[in-house]
């Protein structure tokens, strides 16, 4: 593991005050190739305010600090999904995506589905989850028997819930279309990536009759999702899902410190808008270069 | 053409329309379709991570002397614990790993390579030299990103002035999005032109072929 020498540090030092200052740094040349990119000094700094905020909301929420959210309409709509689908006697299907585990979009759905699995346990609904990677697969299981163990129902867990259907992207899109017009689940929940099969899976769910909630970060699908689904998550939406519906400490906490932080973003961008319009933005442009 | 390749165009033709089948209903020849798909795509990944993933990213260079490589190894073969209950919970620490860095990687890659960027391309003057059509695309971008950001603020009840923000803000994401499904829609079409086209030139040419 590398470690900054004190010397090294008073340059780090020194060099930050004259870049804050609009000077190029001192020694750059040397210091980057050895230990430290100094052209991304900027997010350095970024990264760990943003990362203070969000610690210290965490440790108000763990603190029991009343967070506020407002209402998202989508997510209001999870647990009347699971009731319909209670009260007439058919599954949910649920679909964390279809990308693997290392896409963020991906670990939000398996979150959110950790959530929807508690209310299916609790209202003993079946669940499916249909999963293209064998890596969602693990963690689906792992969310769902947790929240089903949580709720006090292991027996109503089984494996099966949670299973492997297809590698290739329209396959995966085929066999779930199959199940949704042989199952005729009462809600699908799309939660995760989604992309070309966005539209084969809502259009069919939407001709199934089953209520269906849709949320994604990807621009490109949610216009499908908007005009397919009774209810959609967009973008950010999608990541506030799971602190919503858990209301855990932890992602409540990471969600009010995200808000925070765009309005820090607002507040930069409204500044930079005002120095650069006026001629005077230069040293404040700069400050948010990325260099090569 | 070869009867072999005729007997592969013939193949394909079917499974095309097998599929399209679905659009009428739910039928057996979509049924064997979907189950013929599901299966060989699940050999075909079977196939394709024994060979590029076993084979050319882990076990030659291993074999190279890339021996740092035994540790993502090991944590692919903890996923292997699921096979046994009393063991299973070993492969929560991959997951784990994926999952964390996952976090992590892309914490700072957003960072670098959209917030930056994004905050950076929105800092345009608002008097331009280049006219009044310049300048009114500069006020668009930067209302457009300000009232968007203020959507997804969470902490607040959209009231008030914050709540006429946020609808300024659903209003641009709205024409980006029917932009977006213009477009994903012309790339959609242009996959059915190619399927028909396919059933067209490839599968009635055989008719001439073989009548």
């Amino acid at each position: 593991m590398h470690r900054l020498p004190l010397k090294l540090s008073l340059v780090a030092a020194y060099n930050l005050v004259l870049l804050i200052l609009g000077s190029e740094p001192a020694l750059a040349q040397t210091t980057v190739d050895s230990v430290f990119r100094w052209d991304r000094l900027n997010a350095m700094i970024l990264l760990v305010v943003f990362s203070v905020v969000i610690l210290l909301y965490i440790k108000w929420a763990k603190e029991g600090k009343p967070l506020f959210l407002r209402k998202i309409p989508g997510l209001e709509a999870v647990e009347e999904a699971v009731g319909r689908a209670t009260e007439m006697g058919r599954p949910v299907l649920f679909i964390p995506g279809i990308q693997e585990l290392d896409e963020i979009e991906t670990i939000a759905g398996v979150s959110i589905l950790g959530r929807v699995a508690k209310i299916t346990a609790q209202y003993e609904t079946p669940l499916m989850v249909p999963v293209r990677y064998p890596l969602v697969l693990a963690a689906g299981q792992e969310v769902v028997e947790q929240a089903y163990t949580e709720m006090g129902k292991h027996d109503a867990y089984s494996k099966d819930m949670v299973r492997y259907v297809a590698g290739e992207q329209f396959a995966f899109a085929a066999t779930v279309n199959g199940i949704m017009v042989r199952e005729r689940p009462a809600a699908n929940i799309f939660m995760g990536v989604f992309a070309a099969e966005s539209l084969l899976l809502a259009e069919t769910g939407n001709a199934a009759g089953s209520i269906q909630i849709a949320g994604t970060a990807r621009p490109e699908q949610l216009p499908f999702f908007i005009a397919a689904c009774d209810y959609t998550l967009m973008g950010e939406e999608l990541y506030a899902a799971s602190a919503y519906l858990s209301h855990e400490p932890l992602m409540l906490g990471g969600l009010k410190g995200q808000d925070l932080i765009k309005i820090l973003i607002v507040i930069f961008i409204v500044v930079g808008v005002i120095l650069v319009t006026l001629g005077i933005g230069d040293t404040f442009y700069g400050w948010f270069d990325l260099g090569n | 053409m070869s009867g072999i390749e005729i007997l592969q165009i013939w193949v394909a033709a079917f499974f095309t329309l097998a599929i399209f089948s679905f659009l009428y209903k739910d039928n057996p020849f979509f049924k064997l379709a979907e189950h013929v798909f599901a299966g060989l795509s699940a050999g075909y990944y079977v196939g394709l991570v024994w060979k590029s993933i076993i084979l050319q990213q882990l076990w030659y260079p291993m074999m190279a002397g890339e021996w740092l490589l035994v540790f993502p190894a090991m944590l692919g073969a903890l996923m292997f614990a699921r096979l046994v209950p009393k063991i299973s919970w070993v492969s929560r620490v991959s997951l784990a790993f994926v999952m964390g860095t996952t976090a992590g990687v892309f914490l700072v890659s957003q960072l670098n390579g959209m917030i930056l960027p994004q905050m950076q391309a929105t800092m345009l003057p608002l008097v331009l030299s280049e006219g009044a059509g310049a300048t009114l695309m500069a006020l668009v971008m930067v209302i457009g990103v300000i009232s968007t950001l203020i959507y997804f603020y969470f902490s607040k009840e959209h009231t008030g002035a914050l709540g006429v923000t946020a609808k300024v803000g659903v209003w641009f994401i709205m024409i980006a999005f029917g932009a977006h499904f213009g477009y994903t829609v012309m790339a959609r079409v242009s996959l059915l032109i190619g399927r028909v086209n396919f059933l067209y030139e490839d599968w009635l040419g055989t008719f001439l072929l073989i009548f």
